[in-house]
């Protein structure tokens, strides 16, 4: 094998990485935002309500995390507009991110909601709470303290899932690269470069979600957020 | 011309593009469940080295999109002078994949086997290898049953971005038949549902196992 690297073309396409990375980080923060949002959502009115809401929820979660997400962008960016909704590629994939994230984050907090025990709502009626309070204080936010480091490897997970959207042509990282790659034909380099640079977003989300933890759950959550991934002393 | 419409021919096709999804899942499964096994076994080693050695290669598997997995492997491989078809190409970098998270479940596995049935192991003059063939493993293998199954829909899933180096599996074949019949929603909403055959019969076993390993401890 004799094969140069040349990592030195890509300087000059600094500018195309950099747009790329904005994008991937825009995206992927909204539909954090968004998909957890909505995951709190609907995981209370699914424990809220019985009977119907709750199977509409909790089909919409079997669905979305039965069928790949790259279908679910083809669904969103093909399809949507065949039924007269004509949607930018970024749209698209913000779209399809946060619907496929909300399912996820559903499943995931309703695990937490489910694990609180009765006792800690009896406790709650004893102290005198109204409903509301329980629901706040006793239910979701330890709910989500608890499945907080889960909740923020699916996050991390979406993240590096972004990738996926260049196949919709979202001029994101991974279509930085792919543009790059087609002018200089370096294909190796810059998947090299452009996956050590997706290697570092994730430990710097996997950071910043750590440090929310820590102001929203304390210091024993933020903890177990940063061990979430393989701890390297064992 | 006409264009052709979305009937039993197109739908023909998609599911015999399902067998190649389904082929190239057990290939990643077979492969990345070797691999996976040896990492997961390296991580758990005495030797502090082989331990952080198998923890960086699950931190970067676990940290890089699939689909740079997809194109390091497909480019590398061609410029290490491979001609490669994609099959190849699609099945080393699934292997890789799966490798990375099959090590770190399994792993959670057989740290969960409690700590005494080494020290009783150890007790009985087992050797390491005894050890794990006899007591560790048997064990561990019924704590991985519904994580593994569970990864295994994971797998299926991401089998679909193997389509954007052009392996014909069923996202692809859902691209072509749309880009022939022009009518995305009910192609892809095919393609969904057939995803969907596959993946949620797993789902519910992994959960079912799930239950029924909890059933068997709390007695």
């Amino acid at each position: 094998m004799s094969y140069t690297f040349q990592f030195g073309v890509l300087a000059q396409y600094q500018d195309q990485i950099l747009s790329g990375i904005c994008l991937t980080i825009k995206i992927s923060v909204l539909s954090i935002v968004l998909g957890c949002a909505a995951g709190i959502v609907l995981s209370s009115i699914r424990s809220i309500w019985g009977g119907t809401v709750r199977f509409l929820v909790d089909a919409y979660v079997e669905i979305i995390r039965n069928t790949p997400f790259l279908v679910q962008l083809f669904i969103v960016y093909f399809g949507l507009p065949g039924l007269g909704l004509r949607v930018g590629a970024d749209t698209a994939a913000l779209i399809g991110m946060t619907i496929n994230l909300a399912a996820y984050s559903t499943e995931i907090i309703r695990a937490g909601i489910e694990a609180v025990h009765k006792s800690q709502i009896e406790a709650g009626e004893a102290l005198g709470f109204t409903r509301f309070q329980i629901y706040r204080h006793v239910i979701i936010v330890p709910a989500i303290a608890k499945v907080y480091p889960a909740l923020c490897s699916q996050f991390v997970l979406m993240m590096l899932a972004s990738s996926i959207c260049s196949a919709i042509s979202t001029q994101e990282l991974a279509a930085s690269a792919a543009f790059i790659e087609s002018q200089t034909y370096r294909s190796f380099e810059i998947y090299i470069a452009v996956t050590l640079i997706y290697l570092v977003l994730a430990l710097a989300l996997r950071a910043v979600l750590a440090v929310v933890g820590m102001w929203l759950f304390g210091r024993r959550v933020a903890r177990r957020t940063m061990t979430a991934l393989p701890e390297v002393q064992a | 011309m006409t264009l052709k419409t979305f009937g039993f021919d197109q739908f023909g096709f998609l599911i015999f593009s399902l067998q190649w999804t389904i082929l190239l899942t057990v290939i990643a499964l077979i492969g990345g469940g070797l691999l996976g096994f040896a990492v997961a076994l390296a991580r758990t080693a005495q030797l502090k080295p082989v331990r952080i050695a198998a923890a960086t290669y699950i931190q970067v598997i676990q940290g890089i999109p699939v689909l740079m997995i997809l194109f390091l492997s497909y480019y590398g491989l061609s410029l290490a002078g491979f001609e490669l078809p994609p099959l190849v190409a699609a099945g080393a970098s699934m292997t890789i994949y799966a490798s990375g998270y099959l090590a770190e479940i399994w792993r959670g596995c057989i740290q969960a086997v409690p700590k005494q049935q080494w020290e009783a192991s150890e007790s009985l003059a087992m050797t390491r290898l005894q050890q794990y063939r006899y007591v560790i493993l048997p064990q561990a293998i019924r704590i991985s049953l519904p994580p593994t199954v569970g990864f295994a829909v994971q797998v299926v899933k991401n089998t679909s971005i193997t389509s954007i180096i052009g392996f014909v599996e069923l996202a692809r074949a859902g691209q072509l038949i749309n880009n022939a019949t022009f009518q995305p929603f009910r192609v892809f909403l095919a393609v969904a549902a057939l995803y969907f055959v596959v993946c949620y019969p797993l789902s519910q076993l992994s959960r079912l196992l799930e239950r029924r390993l909890h059933a068997g401890s709390s007695r």
